[in-house]
């Protein structure tokens, strides 16, 4: 193999003349904490919504929910991407598609990718939080309605904080592919850490260095989100339960 | 207080109550036994309508149980009940489970709910244990705990769902105990129970169901004195039950 | 709405669509016969090797867990011509991506079909690979003839929608432009100016294909589930 090796590629200065290369990485991280971080926020909230729907007696509640889970849960990420961002916006009221086009690009990518990843991912939160409520042993439910609560105080003080508990360890892994997903922005220009990663290897030639970093830095991100999962676990954990299981 | 009136339910094409009749009074304590399966719990779930019945009516306190909609919440406020795997809500400290309904449905403030609380645990003699979260009590003290709950609401009457069957031997006493001093202060109670050392202590009437039906309804005394009289189903369970 | 579809490009474009749905297809056939074979003896080794080895598998597990698959898409892009051509010492050997977009695929997802059937294996019951041992087999044959076809059918669920995600998953050779089913259509929608028509269509095939194993799942489930109180 004949590849020259250059481990100080970062700290030389970019051929788009816009800093060093190190930079792009740095940009690109900052685009791809951005991005997860606030598709995160939306998909719980969302998901919550959803999850807690379908587990709800009314059909007319229920039905759309798992319409929506089914639907999301189904196609592929980008192609979800790919009608958010070209199809969409033709099928809008032209009034609305001019105003969508007119945004800068960048802000409209962003816009659009923070949607995408926020849906999709709402659809596998949902999932997991209507897993959590139905594992709960019935009688939860039952304790709640006999002492009068209302159904959204049942939810809101019995199941949900409760299911919530069950659910950290699989929502981890949902909150680290967040930021895996989160890597489809490059199909529409939005240059996220591997995009850049991607660019530095093409202006600079060296590809090794360049994917070894952004590799190096996804798992940091990985851990870091490992860490943070950890200490919900912790702060949430019961007193006198064994893990995670019921008692 | 709890009027039952030629009450019907079916799971499917199953027939889990079939025209059940009974009342209850003010202050009474009223024993429903019955083999598994003979519809007793399910009869007891149908009066704070956490059972849905087809046919017939149930009063509770001068209101109709079926078809309250909205209204149900209010109604089930003023229904203690206790259940058999004592449905403490695990992620909450023992002081909490007794406040949660006081202050969302009752509207009490927090400091007037606590103190309500903690008077009905130091009842059940468990003061003590009142910033344990309810895995690190035993069952027996979990279920004080529960009938704690149930009697922070005020209740007009109370409801048991065979409150001793999940627990081990040695702790059924301590809960019983709990339940004869509540019957002795004039509490109205409906319980659906095995323990027939307790329907005889403290209850006035017997009920005896079988295959969703009341066979039997009568007097305490009535019930354990006069075996003869009753009815082969009954006699056949009596026998069961006592001699083992 | 004022748009005006037109679907003709569709039919117009069906040969060039089915060859791309055959990549995609292919893509998923290979990955899961591999990723699973794989995945199998990872899971073993995580499980059963001496120490070093089950570490060195859990590294690896959580490495492709930990990294985007489009990233480990252009590592391989960018080392397998690489390799190949260090291989066979001719420095203008052209590597379809084909190749890159296979040995991606199969490494990251030997990953994750390994974290369920290491699952599965947890799932039987530890009696009876003791039972098996007791009745002489080895570890090895204990794991054959015992454990494994018990896990395999409690893991069976969970293999499908890992199967689905793969599919999914392939749709992702687009950034390197390989022309799978997702590719295919992209470029004919880009070519006619039919974008709408075509990303719609795109999405329906694929809701099409995964419901297929979704619903199975379901149906499993739904059979195997022993019945509720």
């Amino acid at each position: 193999m004949t590849y020259a090796w250059d481990w100080l590629i970062f700290f030389k200065p970019s051929v788009t003349g816009e800093g060093l290369y190190g930079w792009m990485l740095v940009r690109g991280l900052g685009w791809t904490l951005l991005i997860s971080l606030l598709s995160w926020l939306f998909a719980l909230a969302l998901g919550t919504v959803l999850g807690t729907m379908r587990t709800l007696t009314n059909r007319w509640l229920a039905w759309p929910a798992l319409l929506y889970v089914h639907c999301f849960r189904n196609t592929p990420l980008l192609v979800q991407l790919f009608l958010w961002f070209f199809v969409v916006p033709e099928l809008l009221p032209p009034a609305w598609g001019t105003a969508i086009k007119q945004l800068a690009p960048t802000t409209g990518q962003f816009l659009t990718v923070v949607l995408c990843l926020s849906l999709y991912t709402a659809a596998k939160v949902a999932e997991l939080v209507r897993a959590g409520i139905e594992a709960l042993p019935p009688g939860q439910r039952a304790a709640g309605a006999a002492m009068g609560l209302t159904q959204v105080d049942v939810y809101r003080y019995v199941l949900l904080p409760q299911a919530f508990r069950t659910i950290v360890p699989p929502l981890t892994s949902d909150f680290m592919n967040v930021f895996k997903n989160s890597a489809v922005a490059l199909t529409i220009g939005l240059m996220e850490l591997t995009g850049q990663s991607r660019q530095l290897s093409e202006f600079s030639a060296q590809s090794f260095e360049a994917f070894t970093a952004a590799t190096l830095i996804y798992m940091a991100v990985t851990y870091g989100v490992v860490l943070v999962m950890r200490h919900v676990e912790r702060r949430a954990r019961i007193p006198g339960m064994l893990g995670t299981a019921s008692g | 207080m709890i009027a039952i009136n030629n009450v019907s339910k079916w799971f499917g094409d199953f027939r889990v109550l079939a025209d059940c009749t009974t009342r209850i009074d003010k202050g009474e304590v009223v024993v429903v036994c019955g083999p598994s399966g003979s519809g007793k719990s399910t009869l007891i779930k149908t009066v704070n309508a956490l059972e849905p019945f087809q046919q017939g009516e149930i009063i509770v306190d001068g209101v109709s149980v079926g078809g309250l909609g909205r209204g149900l919440p209010k109604l089930r406020a003023r229904v203690g009940m206790v259940f058999q795997h004592f449905e403490l809500f695990p992620h909450l400290t023992v002081t909490e489970n007794l406040t949660l309904a006081q202050v969302r449905v009752l509207g009490r403030g927090k400091a007037e709910a606590l103190a309500k609380g903690l008077r009905y645990l130091e009842r059940v003699g468990l003061a003590v244990q009142k910033d344990k979260y309810p895995a690190q009590l035993s069952g027996g003290q979990q279920q004080r705990v529960a009938i704690a709950r149930a009697l922070a609401m005020d209740p007009i009457v109370m409801l048991f769902d065979e409150p001793t069957s999940a627990l081990d031997p040695e702790m059924v006493g301590e809960v019983l105990d709990v339940m004869v001093g509540l019957a002795n202060d004039g509490m109205t109670m409906m319980c659906v129970t095995h323990e027939m050392g307790f329907a005889r202590k403290v209850s006035h009437r017997v009920i005896f169901m079988d295959e969703g039906r009341i066979v039997e309804d009568c007097g305490k005394d009535a019930f354990f004195g006069d075996i003869d009289a009753r009815s082969p189903r009954a006699r056949e369970f009596l026998s069961k039950i006592l001699n083992h | 709405m004022t748009y005006n579809f037109d679907w003709s490009s569709i039919a117009r474009a069906w040969p060039y669509l089915l060859d791309g749905m055959g990549t995609t297809l292919f893509l998923v056939a290979v990955a899961m016969v591999l990723g699973v074979t794989f995945g199998t003896v990872l899971a073993i080794l995580r499980l059963f090797g001496p120490r070093s080895v089950a570490m060195l598998a859990a590294g690896y597990v959580n490495f492709f867990r930990s990294i985007p698959l489009i990233l480990t898409i252009f590592w391989f892009f960018f080392l397998v011509p690489l390799v190949v051509r260090a291989i066979t010492g001719n420095p203008y050997f052209a590597v379809g991506p084909v190749y890159a977009a296979i040995a991606a695929f199969v490494l990251a997802e030997s990953a994750y079909y390994c974290e369920i059937i290491r699952a599965g294996i947890g799932s039987v019951r530890a009696g009876q690979f003791q039972a098996a041992r007791a009745l002489g087999m080895t570890t090895a044959q204990a794991l054959l003839y015992v454990v494994l076809p018990q896990a395999f059918r409690n893991m069976t669920p969970a293999l499908i929608n890992q199967t689905v995600a793969l599919l999914k998953d392939t749709s992702l050779v687009y950034v390197i432009s390989l022309n799978d089913f997702l590719g295919a259509a992209a470029k004919i929608g880009q070519r006619d100016g039919r974008q709408v028509e075509m990303f719609l269509f795109a999405a329906a095939v694929y809701l099409a294909l995964c419901s297929l194993g979704t619903m199975g799942v379901h149906l499993l489930q739904r059979r195997g589930a022993p019945s509720r109180r």
